[in-house]
């Protein structure tokens, strides 16, 4: 082996390290008594308590939390798919003037600084009542997850072969009975891809929720976590629990799916 | 090409008419949908930004003041420096995970044995929220007491206090964005460089041309779209930057770390300034996309467009 192989492999043991020691550290830390947190650090554990996340869920109620993210994300992909779903089909499949357009359109508004928005979004929902409740939430973030699954459902739909399409249409099935019939299972792989993003995209979201939510009832994962006080100092045993809980959906979806994870990300360009 | 639908043959301009139609109408619901939600939205934070709004005195009412809450902003140092550090941030950022994500894929290509393992490892900084990095490295940093004035006092230097000190803070500020997007880049580039034709590589090989010499004149030119379309999004992304000061330094130590967004947020959710947040909203807004358009009028739209063909 040249030393030049050698070097490279230096270079991703290295790169390696520096990705996943924090995510190490913080689970470490998480299971380690709040008094022995900060002080002389040990690299390996020494002895493992599960307090911070016993005080995590009974006394701190995370799970609302929790509840929220999942019904939150959770209706914002099945919103975003499915509307995204069409519009991609249309787009990629059949003929009609100022598609390049659409396709523009729909990339400049997933560039949109999300702040840009806040205000108006604000007022909007505040008229509307809407603030504190789980659409007030699902319509923002329809803002970034459906460009999102358009522009990802474009790309899958215009790979799949169309044969069988064209087939179903010469037997007479119409553009709506192809669609639902054919092409729907056909891009099911896409389908799948599209989904996962979005529902992270949604799961991680920050701004939206921290502005249009008011109280602990309301609130996401990553708002509750951030929001978590001590009465005298910062509870960090607990916030780094509660980020493990927050990650562990995220590694779990990553190890089953990460293969179309990174086939999407890189086939649609999408934004980071 | 032609699809016959129910037996008959209709007139090319008919169904041409009658698929546009069909088109529309799936198209209609998602694209009203963005226009409704997002779009919408732009044009009224233009126009309320033409008024004062405060709604903590709601006794003013919402009179109509022209260009006066631009005119505040001209004159706001506060303004001024969270677009500064905005700027700082962005280049910073931006040029680490660049050369970082460029490393990276360079390894990620090169790794034979646990190729999936190591991609799985690359996606978890990007998959997880950016809160929780965020909250992972503001520990990581925490003075007294930290790990990483651990292995400074380690090293037997003085460790800083980095989230009261102006300028160290930004420290633990771009390391933790570049920790958490690198990985983004590093996919991205990975695919332009799988995508070179390695015949290529050959035959510079062939033609005496050393590894450095391959990978300055093949593999770069080559990969220029991929680091393009990286940049941008990058560049893009880290303009809005939010979660990660909120989380880290709050903007502080007083407003030493304070972008642009995190600025107009607390001018409009915490002071309920809204005209003159509205304002400071298109600001961003204009300076967001008058860059997106300038990057893509010179490199060519091509690399972001290909698929409206």
């Amino acid at each position: 082996m040249t030393p030049h192989r050698w070097a490279w492999r230096l270079v991703t043991a290295l790169l390696a390290i520096a990705i996943l020691f924090p995510l190490y550290w913080a689970l470490v830390s998480s299971f380690t008594p709040e008094a022995r947190l900060f002080g002389s650090p040990a690299l390996t554990p020494g002895r493992l308590v599960l307090d911070h996340y016993r005080a995590l869920f009974d006394e701190r109620d995370f799970w609302t939390p929790i509840r929220n993210s999942i019904v939150v994300a959770g209706t914002t992909t099945a919103l975003s798919v499915t509307l995204g779903a069409l519009c991609a089909y249309a787009v990629a499949r059949l003929r009609f003037r100022g598609k390049t357009l659409l396709l523009g359109f729909v990339l400049a508004v997933s560039m949109f600084p999300q702040i840009a928005i806040v205000s108006p979004l604000y007022m909007a929902l505040r008229a509307a009542g809407l603030l504190n409740s789980y659409p007030g939430l699902v319509l923002p973030y329809l803002t970034f997850a459906m460009p999102l699954a358009i522009w990802l459902l474009v790309g899958f739909f215009r790979q799949l072969p169309r044969d069988l399409e064209e087939a179903a249409l010469i037997d007479g099935a119409g553009r709506l009975r192809t669609l639902r019939e054919v092409v729907l299972p056909l891009a099911q792989p896409g389908l799948a891809t599209t989904a996962i993003l979005t529902f992270l995209y949604s799961w991680n979201e920050f701004l939206f929720a921290l502005s249009f939510t008011l109280g602990p009832e309301r609130h996401t994962v990553p708002v509750a976590i951030t929001l978590f006080r001590g009465q005298y100092q910062v509870p960090w045993g607990q916030i780094l629990a509660a980020a493990v809980v927050a990650t562990v959906p995220v590694v779990a979806i990553v190890l089953i799916a990460q293969r179309r994870i990174v086939a999407g990300l890189t086939s649609g360009s999408v934004k980071g | 090409m032609m699809h016959r639908r129910s037996g008959h043959l209709a007139p090319a301009h008919e169904w041409q008419r009658g698929e546009a139609r069909l088109a529309w109408a799936l198209v209609l619901p998602a694209i009203g949908a963005i226009a409704l939600i997002a779009v919408a939205p732009i044009g009224w934070t233009i126009w309320e930004s033409l008024h004062l709004d405060d709604l903590r005195m709601p006794w003013l009412g919402r009179p109509y003041v022209g260009l006066a809450n631009y005119a505040e902003a001209w004159g706001d140092g506060r303004f001024w420096s969270a677009l500064a550090h905005t700027g700082m941030f962005v280049a910073a950022s931006v040029s680490l995970e660049l050369g970082t994500g460029l490393l990276l894929a360079l390894a990620l290509d090169r790794v034979s044995r646990g190729a999936s393992a190591m991609r799985t490892a690359v996606l978890l900084p990007w998959a997880i929220p950016t809160v929780v990095a965020a909250l992972v490295w503001r520990f990581i940093f925490e003075s007294p007491g930290g790990l990483a004035n651990a292995l400074v006092e380690g090293s037997g230097a003085t460790p800083p206090t980095w989230f009261a000190d102006p300028f160290m803070a930004w420290v633990p500020l771009v390391l933790a964005d570049v920790w958490k997007t690198t990985p983004f880049v590093a996919l991205l580039l990975l695919a332009g460089l799988q995508s070179i034709d390695r015949s290529l590589l050959e035959a510079a090989s062939v033609d005496g041309a050393g590894p450095w010499r391959r990978f300055t004149n093949v593999t770069l030119p080559l990969l220029a779209p991929a680091l393009l379309v990286a940049f941008l999004f990058r560049t893009l992304d880290a303009f809005r930057v939010f979660d990660v000061v909120y989380v880290m330094t709050g903007g502080g130590p007083g407003t030493a770390t304070e972008p642009i967004a995190l600025f107009t947020f607390s001018t409009l959710l915490q002071h309920l300034r809204f005209g003159y947040g509205s304002a400071l909203s298109v600001v961003v807004f204009i300076v967001a996309f008058g860059f997106a358009l300038a990057t893509i009028r010179v490199f060519g739209g091509d690399a972001f467009l290909d698929r409206g063909r």
